[in-house]
């Protein structure tokens, strides 16, 4: 298996994101993630997919995926050439003796803290995988109390754009 | 005030006339689209739609007694003539007895068009009175489903609905309309804009792909044509006659594709897969190139995938590119229309063949030698007494000719009518057979004489499959359309059944339906007793026990145009339907009889 990132761009009709999960659990593959928000056009909305398969299921995937009628377009995006993010809110337990590592480790990953309690902060951390991995495994020890967690966000680098090669031909 | 300004009539709206309401607007774009035909029932959240249907003119309504037969009419109806069927229900249990034709209908690409009411949106997801998710329900079902809660949107969407269940590889798509939608007021204006970004079916095939394809024909030695239902539904079959012709190709036709090529063609080897003719089953075996035309390497077709086809090449064309790669390896895809793509594909041959001829005469001798030492047969006189189904369904079919239409049900009778009628057009075999749907034969032969009056009509039925739909004889004898039924009474669940005598030592577990005979002297119960039931309905019943009846029977039914005719064919339960690949082996396992496997070509 291996993990492949996907930009849907998608028609902003009721029901849109029932059918892309439906169709993703009727043929059977595991979605590790789905993030979906509007686009920079009014009545299309842009979802992110990450999708655990092999080569040859995610070629039936993206293919199925073409004959929703209310999906536009589908972009495989590869990790070199795109922008990746995760977005995470953490509540992680402090005591007056752990309180200045936490901060520590928040600012060393330029995270930042959105609410404070006498028994608990809340961390906000934005990056890819790998980074809110490491700031998760600091927090650790000290006690998660909660998480809460986007989908995997990305784009493609450089000056090109998904939606202007949709709408240029 | 001036005096200008008179008290006058007010100025003429000139869109006045087309304000109507939502169901109004139903009818009016049914008709723009050209429908012509449609099944229905009503019901309370389709009303105010049915009540302008009563006005309608240029739409006949047949009212089914069941919204499955409704689905199935409207298959049928599309299966028979190419045009969309069109179905109609009420929301909640209306639209949920819709279900099993709209699968039927995904699974074999038929472009039906199913409405159905909704409750008011304003009660949408209170659990209201026949408040059922139809969209939900049905969205892995179907090509597409729309829901309409305003009036002014019902003709975008039916005709997005139509034009998507028409074009690109054919499919079920639902209409939703809510009672509040039906009721509210709108503008009607005609044609509205088609909004689908999304939808852009690829018909128009690539070149290079075109002439890799041509190159390959050119060079294998065991070529076939492999010929799916795609075929039918593109209406190619006159140009993939001219293919077979100038290629020399030997052609294989699926259930699904049963006419699309002449069964009297010396070039057809008849059917491939599980109950295919041994040489349709080891052509596509011992292939070095299989030339897939509409056609999507069903479990049934393939047998045990790794063991299929070891050493063929594929091409594969189909307007569907998720078939293309999805079970076997396209060595050349083709995304195209049939219609388009074959002919392009013949003139890349000749351009290709003008430098050297296909050398296939070796593959031909083994070919003609299969169908020399195989051809289809079956036991005329069972043992015990009764008659053999295989002559019943021959005979049906030798009477009645290719202008006729058959729609089998789903089982043993289906696999005989698929074997030994003789199609020599397509739309003229109609049968459920991707989802496999008992009870598709009585109303889909009903929804095609709806749509070709004047042909001869047969449902060949098992008494299995007409136990579950036979109520739409009435349908039939109200609206005079005088199908004929075949019922292939074996008094069981008869392809259960032959499984279970094959892999289940025999034990018939629930398989007997005790409407016929046990042999020629001992009578089952006879429940329902089918000849009765055909005359509760208003149809002729004529029942059949002795060989000398079955050709005086099937004149007559033939003969019979005031009222349906069933015909009660009594017939042997022990017969069986061979050839037959056993699942989950290889087809090079294919059995002619039972124990009985052909010579196998050691590679």
């Amino acid at each position: 298996m291996s993990r492949h990132v996907l930009s849907l761009l998608v028609e902003d009709k009721p029901g849109l994101l029932t059918r892309v999960a439906g169709l993703f659990a009727r043929r059977g593959f595991n979605i590790e993630s789905l993030a979906v928000g509007h686009s920079e056009i009014e009545g299309l909305s842009r979802i992110t997919v990450v999708v655990d398969v092999d080569e040859l299921p995610l070629e039936q995937v993206t293919k199925q995926l073409n004959k929703l009628v209310n999906v536009i377009k589908i972009v495989e995006l590869d990790p070199d050439a795109s922008v990746q993010r995760e977005h995470l809110l953490i509540k992680v337990k402090v005591e007056a003796n752990t309180r200045s590592q936490i901060l520590e480790a928040v600012t060393l990953f330029r995270a930042r803290v959105v609410d404070v309690a006498p028994d608990a902060l809340v961390v906000e951390v934005t990056g890819d995988s790998g980074k809110v991995q490491a700031l998760l495994r600091m927090l650790e020890p000290y006690g998660i109390k909660e998480i809460a967690q986007s989908g995997l966000l990305a784009i493609g680098r450089g000056g090109k754009s998904i939606t202007e090669r949709v709408f240029k031909s | 005030m001036t005096a200008d300004a008179a008290p006058t009539a007010p100025p003429r709206d000139p869109a006045a006339k087309n304000v109507m309401t939502g169901s109004g607007a139903i009818l009016a774009s049914l008709e723009k689209l050209g429908v012509t035909d449609v099944f229905g029932i009503p019901g309370g959240a389709i009303m105010p739609f049915y009540d302008e249907l009563m006005s309608s003119t240029a739409i006949r309504h047949i009212l089914t007694r069941h919204e499955q037969g409704a689905g199935h009419a409207a298959e049928g109806y599309a299966a028979a003539s190419g045009r969309v069927g069109v179905a109609i229900a009420t929301s909640g249990p209306g639209a949920t007895n819709l279900v099993t034709a709209i699968a039927d209908a995904y699974m074999d690409s038929v472009p039906l068009l199913a409405i159905t009411g909704q409750v008011f949106s304003t009660s949408m997801g209170t659990d209201a009175f026949q408040e059922v998710d139809i969209v939900g329900i049905t969205m892995p079902i179907t090509k597409h489903s729309i829901l309409v809660k305003k009036a002014e949107d019902v003709p975008a969407a039916l005709a997005a609905a139509y034009h998507i269940a028409s074009t690109g590889r054919p499919g079920p798509v639902l209409v939703d309309i809510t009672k509040d939608a039906q009721q509210g007021q709108m503008t009607f204006s005609w044609p509205p804009k088609l909004d689908l970004p999304g939808y852009r079916p690829v018909t128009k095939a690539h070149g290079k792909q075109i002439t890799a394809a041509a190159e390959l024909i050119l060079e294998a030695q065991r070529p076939v044509l492999y010929v799916g239902g795609g075929v039918v539904r593109a209406g190619a079959h006159r140009e993939l006659l001219k293919l077979a012709d100038r290629t020399g190709l030997p052609v294989v036709t699926t259930l699904m594709a049963r006419g699309a090529f002449p069964d009297s063609h010396p070039h057809h080897l008849g059917m491939p897969g599980m109950h295919g003719t041994v040489p349709a089953v080891l052509a596509l075996q011992e292939s070095d190139l299989i030339v897939a035309l509409g056609a999507r390497f069903d479990d049934r077709v393939t047998g045990k995938v790794a063991e299929f086809a070891p050493h063929a090449k594929v091409v594969h064309v189909d307007i569907d590119p998720a078939e293309i790669g999805k079970i076997k390896h396209a060595d050349v895809p083709i995304v195209g229309d049939l219609k388009d793509v074959l002919p392009e594909l013949l003139d890349a041959y000749e351009a290709v063949a003008k430098k050297a001829k296909p050398d296939t005469d070796e593959w031909w001798v083994r070919l003609d030698q299969l169908k020399a030492n195989y051809p289809l047969g079956y036991t005329d006189d069972p043992d015990d007494g009764l008659l053999a189904p295989q002559t019943v369904i021959e005979r049906i079919g030798a009477l009645s000719g290719p202008e006729a239409i058959y729609a089998a049900g789903v089982g043993q009778h289906q696999m005989w009518a698929a074997q030994f009628i003789k199609y020599e057009r397509p739309n003229s075999w109609l049968n459920s057979g991707g989802a496999g749907t008992m009870g598709y034969s009585v109303p889909a032969a009903m929804g095609a004489k709806v749509a070709q009056p004047d042909r001869l009509v047969w449902a060949i039925d098992g008494d299995g499959c007409f136990q579950m739909t036979n109520q739409e004889l009435a349908t039939c004898t109200i609206n005079d359309i005088p199908i004929k039924v075949a019922v292939i009474n074996n008094s069981s669940l008869g392809m259960v059944r032959q499984w279970q005598s094959l892999f289940y030592d025999g034990r018939h577990s629930f398989t007997d339906l005790n409407t016929g005979h046990m042999n020629a002297t001992e009578q089952t119960r006879m429940v329902p007793d089918f000849v009765k039931l055909a005359e509760a309905y208003g149809a002729l019943g004529i029942r059949v026990t002795k060989p000398e009846e079955i050709d005086p029977a099937i004149k007559l039914a033939i003969e019979t145009n005031d009222r349906p005719v069933v015909i009660d064919f009594i017939v042997s339960r022990d017969a069986m339907v061979w050839p037959m690949v056993p699942q989950g082996v290889g087809n090079s396992q294919v059995q002619y009889a039972r124990d009985l496997a052909p010579t196998w070509e050691e590679e």
